[in-house]
């Protein structure tokens, strides 16, 4: 673990999105480095899961550019960015319910056609959460909320992604369960994959994060590396701004 | 007599038809939320293209059944790619509506390629029968249930091993979860589309071959069966379709062996409105999550009605109203009464489509009540023709809300089905209650409209007579929807659930709605009839409830004015160009698909 800043991964420069006519993000630009964990906090309505949104292809800017390891992804769909190695753990897990543990985590290799390795990959998220073990054959919505955001996780691991972004991953979940994800999303962070994460619980967040960024209102008030703003009271007061304007 | 085991058999075997239809259903709503109005269509399709295999090409049958898939499923891919695709992110309405206009297109063209007299298309199986208990079962009967049975395998084996099938599933439960993991939701969309219309095309050559005929009216009867069949199993439940087609097979076929065959599509809608309304999700609901956007009649698109000054207006209807005083041929009065009376049925639609956001298929209905009152108290009663329409209006409104009110727990697509089977029981009690209505003879020499004990038999006196009236409901609505009655209207249409944590009672407007919309509209059946002076149970059909909906979509949403402009448009337009009436049902269906998907605010905007 370094914090001295690599080549990036991914890169946003000057966003601006609109719904309709309200603005939601004002010149957003973010980096990603290379193999970091890189946090963005905020309140609610500061605009973060719409972040997530633009680097999914979910949602278009207006302006702005979005790179992937050199590459822009602003003309491309959903499934190609995918396919180009991002994979997501989306907000509230999204599982698909009526089908079962097996095939949920199956369906993150979607993109894949190795079906040994694939296979394989299965076993090893088997041996990273040994919890889902016994739970393979039942349907994803009769596990508990941290069992499925366990789910959720080998599934967005199973595309063997370049870069996993997660949308509050802890949100909802027991606090036995919240540390549990935490080391998960350090475990894979050490195994190479970046990670970009959009949390409200700051504290949490930028305990595993190397880079962190504050979100108020659309703009990036507050950035740097996590271990500073850790102890920044700004970043409190950023919080409070953004809970008020929302 | 046939035995009951018989009937069972014919009940199981028309159960797999619906299944092949209601399948396709079932599998399009689960991807797209969507009911494929156009499903009965590509059954129609199949049953023609079956046609020109077996009699003009003599295709050996399994090459048949080869071609009649193929070909149809190329039919689904076009629809899907033409008519739904560019409406993805339109109101949830708007690709229901584009199925309805793509079905009346396929319809006309098949009509108007193959004559709408029925044809016999050869059943091209040796007519052998096997003794079974003391029942018997053809060749054709075990074919039909060996494609049934094929096609619930090879689909379940697609649906759970290939990795399509399982994309399938997955868009389903989740798109945007399922395109975050690299599904190519379009793609799963033509899948679904094309296994449709295969299996609705294979099944529409099948029932040619099984009655000894096609003819295009079996389209609509189609999508009817195959929507029963999927929204009693539980709509987007592909194994529930199954069943729920098994169950109305075997219910009709009972129905008709205690009742007789004019009672077999009634058994049909009963059995729907019944599931709608004691269980709305349909007998084999799973608990699956609702869809993330409210589901109501939200079609409106967001628009800025344009504002006609009043002198305007005044100086529109001064001009119509003097009309007649100048030498205007019988012709063109005799348009403007079609005109008018379709601007009635317009101006109720429009309240209940437009204002409300009750998207009614059924409002034919609302007509054939008027009507029928009308005529029957004029003409066994001797009531005065004047009381007589407004008592048609009056039952209309009373009964209408009443056969309607079952439907008011629904929202969106489901307002749609209930009311479209609803007008179909109107009209089925009307062909069978022959002690009251006459049954399928119909009535004959009701007399012409009266004022006063004056008869109104000139043109111009009737024109006068429907279009004051037309006037006077449009006064009336237009006060109504700038009244705080009027606002709770249109709150009920954008959020029903807002609305109801403000305190609406949604029955209860729903309700107003419905009777204001019903008087209208049995106003203008009432005349209707006595202008006609013969009326019967196929005079008020589903195809005049979609020109309606076509004429208020046209003028906006929700616009008194505009609801009297389309029908103007509509019905004077095809006479201005002198269009041959074969050719207007295709022209309607084209001018309704160009609107949803170009204009879906109308010409002066919805309100």
């Amino acid at each position: 673990m370094t914090s001295t800043a690599p080549d990036p991964l991914l890169v946003l420069s000057n966003v601006n999105t609109f719904y309709g006519q309200a603005q939601v993000h004002f010149d957003l630009s973010i980096s990603i480095g290379r193999g970091h964990i890189v946090c963005l906090l905020g309140g609610n309505a500061s605009g973060k899961s719409t972040t997530m949104k633009i680097i999914l292809g979910l949602v278009k800017p207006r302006s702005g550019e979005v790179t992937f390891d050199g590459s822009s992804l602003l003309g491309l769909t959903t499934p190609q960015i995918v396919r180009r190695g991002i994979a997501s753990v989306p907000e509230a897990r999204r599982l698909f319910a009526d089908m079962s543990v097996r095939e949920n985590i199956l369906m993150g290799a979607f993109v894949r056609n190795d079906r040994a390795e694939v296979a394989q990959d299965l076993e090893r998220m088997l041996a990273l959460f040994p919890k889902l073990g016994q739970r393979l054959s039942q349907r994803a919505s009769s596990l508990s909320g941290g069992e499925q955001q366990m789910v959720a996780m080998a599934r967005a691991l199973m595309s063997r992604p370049r870069m996993i972004v997660m949308d509050e991953p802890t949100m909802g979940l027991s606090p036995l369960y919240v540390d549990r994800v935490l080391e998960l999303i350090r475990t894979i962070n050490q195994e190479g994959v970046s990670v970009f994460m959009v949390e409200q619980n700051a504290s949490l967040a930028l305990e595993i994060a190397h880079e962190a960024y504050v979100l108020q209102t659309g703009r990036i008030v507050l950035s740097g590396p996590a271990r500073a703003l850790k102890d920044d009271p700004r970043v409190r007061d950023a919080y409070l701004g953004g809970t008020e304007a929302a | 007599m046939a035995s009951w085991l018989d009937y069972t058999i014919n009940g199981l075997i028309v159960g797999n038809v619906y299944a092949l239809v209601a399948v396709g259903l079932a599998l399009i709503f689960g991807v797209s939320r969507l009911i494929n109005f156009a499903q009965g269509s590509i059954y129609l399709v199949g049953a023609y293209i079956g046609w020109v295999a077996v009699v003009q090409l003599h295709t050996p049958l399994p090459l048949t059944i080869v071609v009649v898939a193929v070909a149809a499923a190329l039919v689904g891919l076009i629809i899907e790619r033409l008519g739904l695709r560019p409406l993805q992110n339109s109101a949830r309405i708007a690709p229901l509506l584009a199925t309805i206009g793509i079905s009346f297109v396929l319809d006309q063209l098949v009509m108007l390629t193959f004559s709408p007299n029925p044809r016999a298309l050869p059943s091209q199986l040796p007519d052998v029968r096997f003794q079974v208990g003391n029942g018997t079962i053809g060749l054709l009967d075990l074919l039909i249930a060996g494609v049934g049975l094929t096609s619930a395998l090879l689909l379940f084996v697609f649906l759970r091993y290939s990795k399509l099938g399982w994309a399938v599933r997955a868009t389903a439960q989740d798109r945007d979860a399922a395109m975050q993991m690299g599904v190519d939701v379009n793609r799963v969309n033509q899948a679904v589309f094309g296994i449709a219309a295969a299996l609705g095309g294979v099944s529409g050559m099948l029932v040619g071959m099984y009655y000894n005929q096609i003819d295009t009216a079996m389209s609509l009867q189609a999508t009817l069966k195959g929507v029963v069949a999927e929204v009693v199993g539980g709509a987007g439940n592909v194994p529930g379709a199954v069943v729920g087609s098994l169950l109305l097979g075997l219910v009709e076929s009972y129905g008709v062996a205690v009742f007789g065959t004019s009672y077999r599509n009634l058994f049909a809608f009963l059995l729907l409105v019944l599931v709608l309304v004691l269980r709305p999700n349909g007998l084999f609901a799973s608990a699956r999550q609702a869809p993330p956007e409210p589901l109501t009649g939200t079609f409106i698109a967001p628009s800025r009605p344009l504002r006609i000054p009043r002198w305007a207006l005044a100086v529109a209807v001064g001009g119509f109203a003097i009309l007649p005083l100048f030498p205007v041929s019988f012709y063109v009065l005799q348009t403007l009464i079609n005109a008018w009376l379709l601007g009635m049925l317009a101006l109720s639609l429009t309240l209940v489509a437009g204002t409300i956001g009750q998207v009614s298929l059924g409002h034919a209905a609302l007509l054939a009540i008027g009507a029928y009152t009308s005529a029957l108290l004029s003409l066994s009663l001797s009531v005065p023709v004047g009381l007589a329409v407004i008592a048609g209006g009056l039952m209309s409104a009373a009964l209408g809300t009443t056969l309607i009110s079952p439907s008011f727990r629904l929202r969106g697509h489901y307002v749609s089905i209930a009311t479209l089977a609803i007008g179909e029981i109107v009209s089925l009690v009307i062909l069978n209650w022959e002690s009251v209505t006459r049954g399928p003879i119909g009535i004959s020499g009701i007399p012409p409209l009266s004022l006063f004990g004056y008869d109104l038999i000139s043109a111009s006196s009737v024109y006068w007579f429907s279009f004051a009236v037309m006037v006077v409901l449009a006064l009336l609505q237009g006060r109504l929807l700038t009244s705080h009655l009027g606002r709770s209207f249109r709150a009920i249409r954008d959020d029903d659930i807002a609305a109801r944590a403000y305190g609406l009672s949604l029955n209860r407007y729903k309700s107003l709605a419905f009777i204001f919309g019903g008087f209208a509209a049995g106003v203008s059946g009432a005349i209707a009839a006595h202008l006609y002076s013969y009326i019967n149970h196929e005079t008020f059909n589903t195809q005049q409830s979609i020109l309606a909906l076509t004429v208020v979509i046209l003028g906006g949403l929700g616009n008194v004015v505009g609801a009297i402009l389309g029908s103007v448009a509509l019905v004077g337009l095809p006479e201005v160009f002198r269009i041959a009436a074969e050719y207007r049902i295709l022209i309607y269906g084209i001018v309704l698909l160009l609107l949803v998907r170009f204009r879906p605010q109308g010409l002066l905007g919805t309100i």
